[in-house]
């Protein structure tokens, strides 16, 4: 119905994939508020795992937020309060026992805007198998570091000079080895929070290749504003609106057959 | 007459602005204006005090040294030779004019004296119709230059680019002529002391003889007591200051809630605002005795003026220093790198130790020599907690001197200015400068190296 949207045609046949089995991460009327502000209300979604989900919706309508609970970065946050429940392989990561620093080493972040430490690539990526003890000796540690940054297509072109600051690469690069760190603690989630939006058409091209790859082996959740990119890289995309979880479903269907007329006027262009 | 001069000056400048601006306004009507209308009123009026202050500036420094010349004329021409003499005869001369001379004036000191005041009166007047003939024609000129399509905001940025560098230049000049005051003096100092000596002498007493007659000792300039003072000072209160600045900075940036924050950070604050002086009768009447009881319960041997005294408590006073300007650098690490580490599974003191110190590294170590430079410099809290006694040691339970008492103490009472003793206080001074010159340096390299690196 939208020709401008251009459907990812193979992974949408058939069944949704994952899903039907045990989804990876559930979500349970969940409500977020910023002091006064209800940001997110009473959201219901259920993520596949090894797949990759999108959540779109226009700016301030939540996505982000949904996504930050997820690893629990809004606890950074101190006006931020999250009510009801949200279960990754059916263990509840609110629940006060639970340590957010062993849940954060399960569940991987990339943000907007590359963010690389002031560190050279390699301490970048071993940044995080450093601080969980992940290597017992130098050469397992650069075995994960190159094993990441292949994961992540970055090594051929940074293997030759790995000890170079991280800040020194291109966009698309940077963007990239924040990818690389975050696989490197092998995740079983990895979070992606517009993480094409400050690249260009080719890096971001590149980050949606490699999304392809991760399919593979991470449950992926990537908020995007880009509805091309959503349809392109997803096979489940849920809307958002306002802070409700609008309409959620197989990509191929969401854009084709939305059943919501919020939904169809968002992905249409008519708001957003 | 300086403020009649200033006062017309003034009522010059915000008439021509009027009416340059009033001018443009009706040439506005006719024609499309280069500038708005503020601009050229603006013009008028730099066209008036240009030539103006100008005038002041040149006209009455020469016409004061005209009158005296004049004044003096009057008196035996060896007055004029002999600055002593000369001194006397003019303030004489100014008291007399000015009525406030007491007892019975000589004749030469009255005529001097109406030589003055006449010629006072009449070339000021000069000076004051002078700037009223430039100020008008400053103001025609200004006049004459304005059209529709006079470029008046180009001069008037020009005239602002002018201000501000000479304000610049102020700041650079004064910088300078002490720095090369302080030279000549220091020059005059290694006249009479070899450099060799007061740069590796072991012993610092300066006392020397005033008059030639007078029984006194010869005088040992010798520095490196001094510096070691100063460093073990120093030292102390960059061990103190250093870490307990720091990680206040760390637990302000990092852990506390914005309400303790907001609490805390002006009372940390209020701690760089106590004068030094009470800071130095703290150390000197509160600490030092303090720091003698508990080492004499230890059985140790401990002067009532000590450098420990006096570093701790240096050192308390050069904690907001550093702990101020490290938060604000920690405060400037993006948090984008803090949610990075955080979203990697790393904790609070993780985040801390590897990204944030790491990237404010710079800043804090530029904060470190700041404090540092400021304890060098520090003089009252040394001057009434550390004593006078030039000794050579490393013991911080021993009284020491640094740089800033010796100065201090040379220069307090009455001197005379060449001999050996006061020239030393130069000498010193310009060591002192020297020392957080390098300091300085050193900091900007460290900073320049590292930010290349955490950008």
């Amino acid at each position: 119905m939208n020709s401008m949207v251009q459907v990812k045609q193979s992974d949408a046949e058939g069944a949704a994939p994952g899903l039907g089995v045990k989804p990876k991460v559930i979500a349970r009327d969940v409500n977020v508020f910023y002091g006064d502000k209800h940001a997110l209300k009473g959201v219901n979604l259920d993520v596949p795992a090894r797949a990759v989900t999108a959540l779109i919706g226009p700016s301030g309508c939540g996505k982000s937020t949904f996504l930050r609970c997820i690893n629990r970065m809004n606890d950074t946050i101190p006006i931020c309060r999250v009510t009801g429940k949200i279960e990754i392989d059916e263990r509840d990561i609110y629940d006060p026992t639970l340590d957010v620093v062993q849940l954060r080493a399960r569940v991987g972040m990339v943000f907007q805007k590359p963010n690389p430490f002031p560190k050279s690539i390699y301490e970048n990526v071993a940044y995080g198998p450093r601080i969980h003890g992940f290597a017992k000796t130098k050469a397992e540690l650069d075995e994960i570091v190159a094993g990441s940054l292949r994961k992540a297509g970055l090594f051929e072109e940074v293997k030759d000079r790995l000890q170079e600051s991280g800040t020194g690469l291109s966009g698309g690069q940077q963007q990239r080895l924040c990818i690389a760190r975050a696989i490197a603690v092998n995740p079983e989630v990895i979070l992606m929070d517009e993480p094409c939006s400050a690249l260009d058409p080719i890096a971001t091209a590149k980050i949606e290749e490699l999304m392809d790859e991760l399919r593979e082996n991470f449950t992926i959740i990537i908020v995007t504003h880009s509805m091309q990119q959503a349809a392109r890289v997803s096979e489940r995309t849920a809307f958002f609106h306002l802070g409700y979880l609008v309409e959620e479903g197989r990509t191929e269907e969401m854009f084709t057959k939305p059943k919501d007329q919020r939904t169809q006027d968002y992905i249409t262009g008519r708001f957003g | 007459m300086v403020y009649l001069y200033l006062a017309g000056l003034f009522v010059l400048v915000a008439v021509g602005y009027l009416f340059g601006r009033a001018r443009a306004k009706a040439a506005a009507d006719t024609e499309a204006l280069h500038s708005r209308p503020p601009y050229h009123g603006a013009f008028v009026g730099l066209s008036i005090i240009a030539p103006m202050l100008l005038l002041l500036v040149i006209g009455l420094p020469i016409a004061d040294r005209m009158i005296v010349n004049q004044a003096l004329q009057t008196f035996d021409p060896t007055v004029m030779s002999d600055d002593l003499r000369r001194g006397v005869a003019l303030r004489d001369i100014t008291a007399l004019a000015t009525g406030k001379y007491t007892g019975e004036p000589t004749l030469a000191l009255r005529q001097a004296a109406d030589t003055y005041a006449s010629l006072r009166a009449w070339t000021y007047n000069l000076i004051l119709a002078g700037g009223l003939v430039v100020g008008l024609l400053g103001a025609a000129f200004g006049f004459r230059s304005l059209s529709a399509s006079f470029r008046a905001r180009n001069h008037v940025e020009r005239a602002v680019k002018i201000l501000l560098l000479a304000a610049a230049s102020v700041a650079v000049l004064t910088t300078i002529g002490i720095v090369f005051s302080v030279l000549f003096e220091t020059v005059r100092f290694f006249e009479r002391v070899s450099p060799f000596e007061f740069l590796f002498g072991l012993q610092w007493s300066p006392q020397t003889a005033i008059r030639a007659d007078q029984a006194g000792s010869s005088g040992a300039f010798g520095i490196v007591p001094l510096v070691t003072g100063t460093l073990l000072i120093t030292g102390i209160a960059i061990l103190i200051a250093g870490p307990i600045g720091l990680f206040a900075a760390i637990y302000m940036a990092e852990y506390a809630t914005p309400r303790f924050r907001a609490f805390a950070k002006p009372i940390l604050e209020i701690l760089a605002g106590i004068p030094t002086v009470v800071l130095g009768f703290f150390a000197a009447l509160t600490l030092a005795p303090i720091i003698r009881e508990t080492g004499e319960s230890m059985g140790l041997n401990v002067a009532s003026e000590s450098a420990l005294a006096a570093g701790i408590v240096m050192g308390m006073m050069i904690i907001p220093f550093v702990s101020s300007l490290s938060d604000d650098v920690i405060n400037a690490v993006p948090q984008s790198l803090r949610d990075g580490s955080y979203a990697m599974g790393a904790t609070r003191s993780e985040t801390v130790k590897k990204v944030i110190l790491p990237a404010a590294f710079s800043g804090i170590v530029s904060a470190m020599m700041l404090a540092i430079s400021r304890a060098v410099g520090e003089t009252m809290i040394v001057v009434m907690a550390a004593g006078l006694a030039g000794n050579l040691t490393f013991n911080p339970l021993a009284a020491v001197t640094t740089f800033t008492v010796q100065i201090k103490t040379i220069l307090v009472g009455d001197q005379e200015f060449d001999s050996a003793k006061t020239l030393a206080a130069f000498a010193l001074g310009f060591v002192l400068f020297f020392f957080t010159l390098t300091l300085n340096i050193i900091a900007m390299q460290i900073v320049k190296r590292y930010r290349e690196q955490y950008d």
